[in-house]
């Protein structure tokens, strides 16, 4: 709890400030868990509920752990028409998860996005910010192994 | 041959595409000054170097930080050499990226030497009024989508009578497939910010911010380190009082991108758009009077400061004035970002530019899940905004989505309304209830269980959604499966009456089909298939497959294709409306 408030010492407790707060939270522990919420509607002094209501709305606010690995797949429209749905379906099956989810091993989670706008590289996904273009099932299944392999 | 300076383009996409390794591998083997810089557009050949001389400098593309790639470039040889397309560079009119990818985007003494700040200075060696009116006679028109003309929005702040005004740059660029605001903060961080510092000059605003989606990690990092290079040269003081400029992140709505949802957000809100009136340059950001732009429109300013008006001005059609940044994607060779002016058709950006082979594209989406699909037939139309929303669709910001032959139109339709009732922040009920009915009705359609008044219902739904909306999502929305009815209706027909997809992509009507005659057995698709769907005596069992194309795009011989089938497919002309 004591972390938890830390981050949020650098800025301000405006109620503007409610979305930074919850972003540099999520920054440094990777996820808002049910304390931080507390611990947000403390320090911005609002009920509890508005601060649900934020997290809810906005899609970057994440309420489970998420693996150590973080792979997103871009659904834009470019990449969308290059066969992001498949590429979906591989990882999932591969790791067994669906999207929105991270798997039993705490390695990997799977989400899809908007855009990454890199939509000539198309179809595009990210691992913890890092981006692969030009995705191929073989491709896709090397870059799965290798984050493996690091472990 | 005496190298001066050699340029890396490390923008996003140069970087997914793996520039940083090219750029430490050419650090480390010379000591000629290496420099990454902002993105030129042609994505398609990325990782770009351009080797810089005292006379000519020479491009380079698709480089891979191995040896010989490196040392051939070294030595200046032609290999992978990249000539560019004179079908290309003839048509673009570089005015707002002139002088992108030529130096380190957040180097202040190369933008300034480039001509950077000159748009600031002339500025405020002018009278307020008369910038304002200088804007307004160059009829630029905001580059969000909406069109509206700059120079009225400025004149409507600086009339308000505060001393608190506030102007908002909006750069949540959520559209998919719509790239250009993130290559201009990228790339020339710097010259959105004068154009910020002018506004604010002409209107006397007090408080600037950018909304920057957080999806854009590098071009938050490259306006962060302009904003404190702007303040630590004491460049943001405007008649005596030093302005704060300050970066928001946003946090993952695409509704956000409404002014009045981006007011909320900023204000730490749920960003739910509400009724205008009151216009934000009436009651905006915390009640203040408050003007939001695009990147790009903001962009433009200094350029249009520095050159004048009228040159501006001179550039276009009644439509739309000065040149417009596209972002071009999908089924083009040469796909990237290109600089035209306005008034230029669809065919050439497609054709030329893009690189696409007529006849196998048969149409463009414009706009994004806003927009609507233009057919083929249409691509003489010029781009600006006028001609494209009379055919239904709009300009948006910039995105241009190519459609090749064998997608399939229902499909595309399926996935903006998936898009955008996802996206639907739920506050009117049209477009919360109306545009998940509406994306139910196409699921069953792609899925092969569409019925014929499927059709009307889609229609009536989506006059209903446009017109009980209040912000520009929900009124747009239903935008993409108009158009599509109105120039592809007998490919939605195709899929209910007849039950087949004439694309031959949506999976439960459509069938993969191994042509035995042609095929050597090599295995690759054995190989390729991820749920071993190919059986042992050279067939497809398409029980098991899931269309994913694998197969068909490994195959040496081509004699894998998708032929007509699938779960809901009914073969014949028979409709099956005795079926239902």
């Amino acid at each position: 709890m004591e972390n938890t408030l830390s981050h949020l010492k650098h800025i301000d407790s405006d109620k503007g400030n409610i979305i930074k707060g919850l972003q540099l939270i999520q920054k440094n522990e990777g996820y808002l868990s049910d304390r931080a919420l507390e611990i947000c509607s403390h320090y911005f002094s609002v009920p509890l509920v508005e601060i649900q209501g934020i997290v809810t709305f906005y899609s970057q606010f994440k309420r489970t752990k998420p693996g150590k690995y973080q792979i997103s797949i871009c659904d834009g429209t470019a990449c969308h028409l290059k066969g992001a749905t498949l590429i979906l379906d591989w990882i999932a099956t591969e790791l067994n998860i669906g999207a929105g989810e991270t798997d039993s091993t705490g390695l990997f989670s799977l989400e899809t996005v908007a855009c990454l706008g890199c939509c000539s590289l198309a179809p595009v996904m990210s691992v913890n910010g890092d981006i692969f273009g030009n995705l191929s099932r073989k491709g896709v299944l090397q870059i799965l192994k290798r984050y493996k392999r690091q472990g | 041959m005496h190298i001066s300076e050699i340029r890396v383009g490390v923008s996003s996409c140069g970087l997914a595409a793996g520039a940083n390794k090219v750029l430490k591998q050419l650090q480390e083997r010379t000591d000629i000054p290496v420099v990454g810089v902002g993105c030129i557009g042609h994505c398609y050949a990325e990782p770009l170097v351009e080797i810089v001389t005292d006379d000519f400098s020479v491009l380079y593309g698709n480089v891979e930080a191995n040896e010989t790639d490196l040392s051939e470039i070294l030595a200046g040889n032609d290999y992978k050499r990249l000539i560019l397309r004179p079908e290309r560079t003839q048509r673009e009119n570089l005015r707002l990226t002139s002088i992108i990818g030529k130096f380190e985007p957040i180097d202040l003494s190369a933008y300034i030497s480039y001509g950077g700040f000159k748009g600031l200075k002339k500025a405020l060696h002018m009278a307020p009024e008369y910038l304002v009116q200088e804007i307004t006679q160059s009829q630029l028109r905001g580059r969000g989508g909406g069109g509206f003309p700059t120079g009225v929005k400025w004149s409507l702040l600086a009339q308000k009578d505060s001393t608190d005004k506030v102007i908002i740059c909006n750069a949540d660029e959520g559209d998919p497939g719509a790239f250009m605001d993130r290559s201009l903060m990228e790339s020339l961080p710097y010259q959105i910010l004068e154009g910020m510092l002018i506004a604010a000059y002409a209107t006397g605003a007090t408080q600037l911010y950018i909304y920057c989606r957080a999806e854009y990690p590098l071009a938050i990092r490259n306006l962060g380190s302009a904003i404190n290079a702007i303040k630590s040269n004491g460049l943001n003081y405007i008649q005596g009082n030093a302005l704060d400029i300050q970066i928001k992140e946003g946090a993952g709505a695409f509704v956000c991108g409404e002014e009045t949802a981006l007011i909320h957000s900023l204000e730490g809100k749920r960003g739910m758009p509400r009724f205008r009136p009151p216009y934000p340059t009436d009651s905006g950001y915390n009640g203040l009077p408050s003007m939001i732009s695009n990147v790009e429109t903001f962009a433009n300013v200094p350029v249009i400061v520095r050159d004048g008006a009228e040159k501006f001005a001179a550039i276009g059609t009644e439509g739309g004035r000065g040149t417009k940044l596209f972002a071009l994607a999908g089924d083009v060779k040469y796909p990237g970002l290109v600089e035209v002016p306005m008034g230029i058709t669809l065919g050439e950006i497609i054709y030329n530019i893009g690189g696409a082979e007529p006849g196998t594209i048969k149409a463009v989406q414009t706009g994004g899940p806003s927009g609507g699909c233009i057919p083929a037939e249409l691509f003489d139309t010029p781009v600006d905004y006028d001609s494209l929303r009379s055919l239904g669709a709009i300009m948006g910001s910039g995105g241009l989505i190519v459609i090749g032959n064998n997608r399939c139109m229902v499909e595309t339709a399926r996935y903006f309304l998936d898009f955008t009732h996802k996206e639907s922040c739920g506050k009117c009920t049209f477009c919360r209830v109306g545009s998940k009915r509406m994306f139910e009705v196409l699921e069953r359609i792609t899925g092969g269980t569409g019925m014929p008044e499927d059709i009307t219902f889609l229609e009536n739904m989506g006059q209903k959604v446009r017109a009980g909306s209040l912000c520009g999502l929900g009124s747009t929305a239903p935008n993409p499966v108009l158009a599509t009815l109105r120039f592809f209706r007998s490919e939605f027909e195709a899929h209910v009456l007849q039950r087949q997809c004439p694309a031959m992509q949506c999976a439960s009507l459509s069938d993969v089909v191994l042509h035995h005659e042609a095929c050597t057995e090599c295995g690759r698709c054995m190989k390729i298939c991820p749920v071993n769907a190919v059986t042992s005596d050279w067939t497809i069992d398409n029980s098991v497959c899931t269309r994913c194309n694998s197969c068909v795009e490994a195959c040496p011989q081509h004699t894998i294709s998708r032929a007509p089938g699938g779960s809901g497919y009914r073969s014949g002309s028979s409709t099956n409306k005795e079926a239902i």
